[in-house]
């Protein structure tokens, strides 16, 4: 069997398609999120002053909005992490069924 | 004793450290592979410190710091973007780069294109990168030693020059990534105790710090500067994509991933690294505020024109002068670990893309690749040295920025579309570098930077005496869409399409790449044989 037909029939497996589609569900909808969370700071601060006021102490709303930029990374970033290790159950399920069709 | 000497003792230990680690690696450093990648047997919270040491730089550690302690606020804004774009790295890049590459970040794109001129471009655009990002760390290494040892600018340049080609050429990946880890974890120890200096001052409460800084330096000093209309505000946003996609083009930063043995051990250790970076940064203002309040703005400016001595100038007033010889040489440290990582990048993109692969046809033996990766570690050192012993007034934030605007326009988007899109071609590719390489560097020199008009505001000095051209001094808002635009273009308007490449054999079928990035799976027929043995002829 030609080699490219072999990538095609992983390809079609059930277990692919779940894997493209949780993959995309998640990473489309959380890049979206955090480059606008991420723009939203220098678009903010760079044409209004309405982050330039004192939150808590002498902590102005940027350096809020600053420190809410890492907790967002280590969130979305272990949201992605115990998603994706989980996916690789996927990837392994996905090589059965390709061999099987055979 | 006198204090120079505490410096040269805590100096000297740090590069018989390193040396050390060389010596021991050398013994592994044995073919390409354990040269260019060790092997992709680095385990998952090693390469997570590498990660760290590699990407904090003299930039992060000396820059931001000083940038904070002088400017407030919009310092913060480098640590900001350096911390975010590790998700881009992580939810793009990382996974199918490991899937897809070998050696470099050209073996990535070259799995889909089999064509050596998207190769020798992708060189071209590491070794640039990469060549700014060492002239930037070789002139702050240089400073600072000038500064606490009394040697001339040239002559520390050189040594550091000649330590890096020691390293990569005995020792490979497998020293540098070892000399990252010792350094990621001297930089957090030496960062945090720093801060728990200036915290103890504070009555370890953060927000004492931030109340003294509003009433001695102002409440400017803690808001971002105020809107200065469009051009002020472009500025800031075109900096700001600058450092949020940068990072995963940054050569020496795409190839840890490939250190690693699979796509979850290069998950893993973006955990590892964000959480680290992610701390380091969280310490910056306090660095930055506390050198500001405790060492003075004047005394800092005075110092270094841009601040880069405000972290050891900090470590001297509070801990006195043992602490100030171990800051300096966790600095130096930083700046060794990383010139180290960019000489390896460098180097590999030219003896692996350009000599190996373009001139050689992919058909030398591995003894003359081994020679050859070895040869260009010391002319990628030494070209570094001559170009950085002139360049030495330059500003060491400018041109680390710059790496990362070439980075986001002339890698980041040939890395996307190669991964994610199914139309592209070889011209796409080659116009998309091309064009993204040469609008990032054209734009810096007719912005602000070069083109500064016979009078700058200070502390920036005349370079060129004309009026600039382009108004940002950060390109990457114009030049990253050009990029991508390249790329758009070079695939609609040249070449003969996606599908005709492929049979003509120029372009691996898209299914292949799709299944590979996501999956990798590399070795098709061996390895859906292997997870289905049942359906094996038994040979025993």
């Amino acid at each position: 069997m030609a080699r490219e037909d072999e990538w095609v029939r992983v390809e079609r497996t059930s277990a692919f398609k779940e894997l493209t589609r949780k993959k995309k569900a998640f990473i489309i909808p959380a890049t979206i999120f955090f480059l606008v969370f991420y723009f939203g700071l220098p678009v903010l601060a760079g044409f209004t002053t309405i982050l330039d006021g004192e939150a808590i102490g002498s902590i102005t709303w940027a350096y809020v909005y600053a420190f809410a930029q890492f907790a967002m990374t280590w969130i979305l970033m272990h949201l992605y992490v115990s998603r994706a290790n989980r996916w690789d159950d996927l990837v392994d399920r996905a090589r059965h069924e390709a061999g099987e069709v055979r | 004793m006198s204090d120079q000497a505490i410096s040269i003792i805590f100096f000297v230990a740090i590069i018989a450290l390193t040396l050390a680690i060389t010596a021991w690696a050398s013994r592994r450093n044995v073919d390409t592979s354990q040269h260019y990648v060790a092997g992709g047997e680095i385990k998952g919270w090693q390469n997570g410190l590498a990660i760290s040491g590699d990407y904090l730089s003299a930039a992060s550690f000396l820059g931001i710091a000083g940038a904070i302690a002088l400017g407030g606020f919009s310092g913060f804004y480098l640590s900001i973007g350096f911390l975010v774009a590790y998700l881009v790295v992580l939810l793009l890049v990382a996974e199918p780069l490991r899937n897809l590459g070998k050696y470099t970040m050209a073996d990535m794109l070259t799995s889909r294109f089999n064509a050596s001129s998207v190769r020798s471009v992708a060189a071209l655009s590491t070794v640039t990168i990469s060549m700014f990002y060492m002239i930037a760390q070789l002139n702050g290494a240089g400073a600072l030693i000038g500064l606490l040892l009394g040697l001339p600018y040239a002559l520390s340049v050189i040594i550091i020059g000649i330590l890096m080609t020691v390293y990569i050429v005995a020792g490979g990946m497998i020293a540098t990534t070892w000399i990252q880890i010792i350094k990621a974890v001297l930089l957090i120890a030496g960062s945090l105790l720093l801060s728990l200096f200036v915290l103890a001052r504070v009555g370890f409460n953060p927000f004492e710090l931030f109340a003294q800084v509003e009433s001695e330096l102002g409440k400017e000093m803690l808001a971002p500067p105020p809107p200065s209309g469009l051009v002020a505000g472009l500025d800031v946003i075109s900096l700001n994509i600058a450092l949020v996609l940068g990072t995963a083009g940054l050569p020496h930063i795409l190839i840890r991933f490939l250190t690693v043995p699979d796509a979850k051990t290069a998950r893993s250790s973006i955990v590892t690294a964000t959480w680290i970076i992610g701390l380091f940064y969280l310490l910056t203002p306090v660095l930055g505020y506390g050198a500001a309040l405790f060492v003075g703005q004047d005394a800092i400016s005075e110092a270094n024109v841009a601040g880069n001595l405000a972290a050891p100038q900090l470590a001297e007033q509070l801990g006195g002068p043992v602490f100030f010889a171990f800051i300096s040489a966790v600095a130096f440290a930083t700046i060794v670990a990383v010139v180290a990582g960019l000489v390896v990048a460098a180097s590999s993109a030219f003896a692996h893309d350009f000599y190996t692969n373009v001139i050689r046809h992919g058909e030398a033996s591995e003894r003359e690749q081994f020679r050859a990766a070895r040869i260009t570690a010391v002319g990628i050192s030494a070209a570094a040295i001559v170009l950085a012993i002139p360049l030495g007034s330059l500003n060491v934030a400018f041109l680390v920025a710059l790496a990362f605007a070439v980075a986001a326009s002339a890698n980041v988007p040939v890395i996307l579309l190669t991964i994610y899109w199914k139309r592209f071609n070889t011209t796409g590719a080659i116009v998309g570098m091309l064009v993204g390489l040469i609008s990032a560097v054209v734009l810096v020199i007719i912005s602000p930077n070069v083109f500064t008009g016979p009078s700058p505001e200070p502390p920036a000095t005349p370079i060129i005496t004309i009026d600039p051209i382009f108004p940002l001094k950060s390109p990457a808002l114009i030049s990253v869409p050009l990029g991508f635009l390249g790329c758009y273009l070079g695939t609609l308007l040249g070449g003969r399409g996606a599908e005709r490449e492929r049979e003509q054999g120029i372009q691996r079928s898209y299914d292949e790449i799709h299944v590979r990035s996501l999956t990798g799976i590399s070795d098709i027929e061996r390895e859906i044989h292997v997870a289905t043995p049942e359906q094996e002829p038994r040979t025993t």
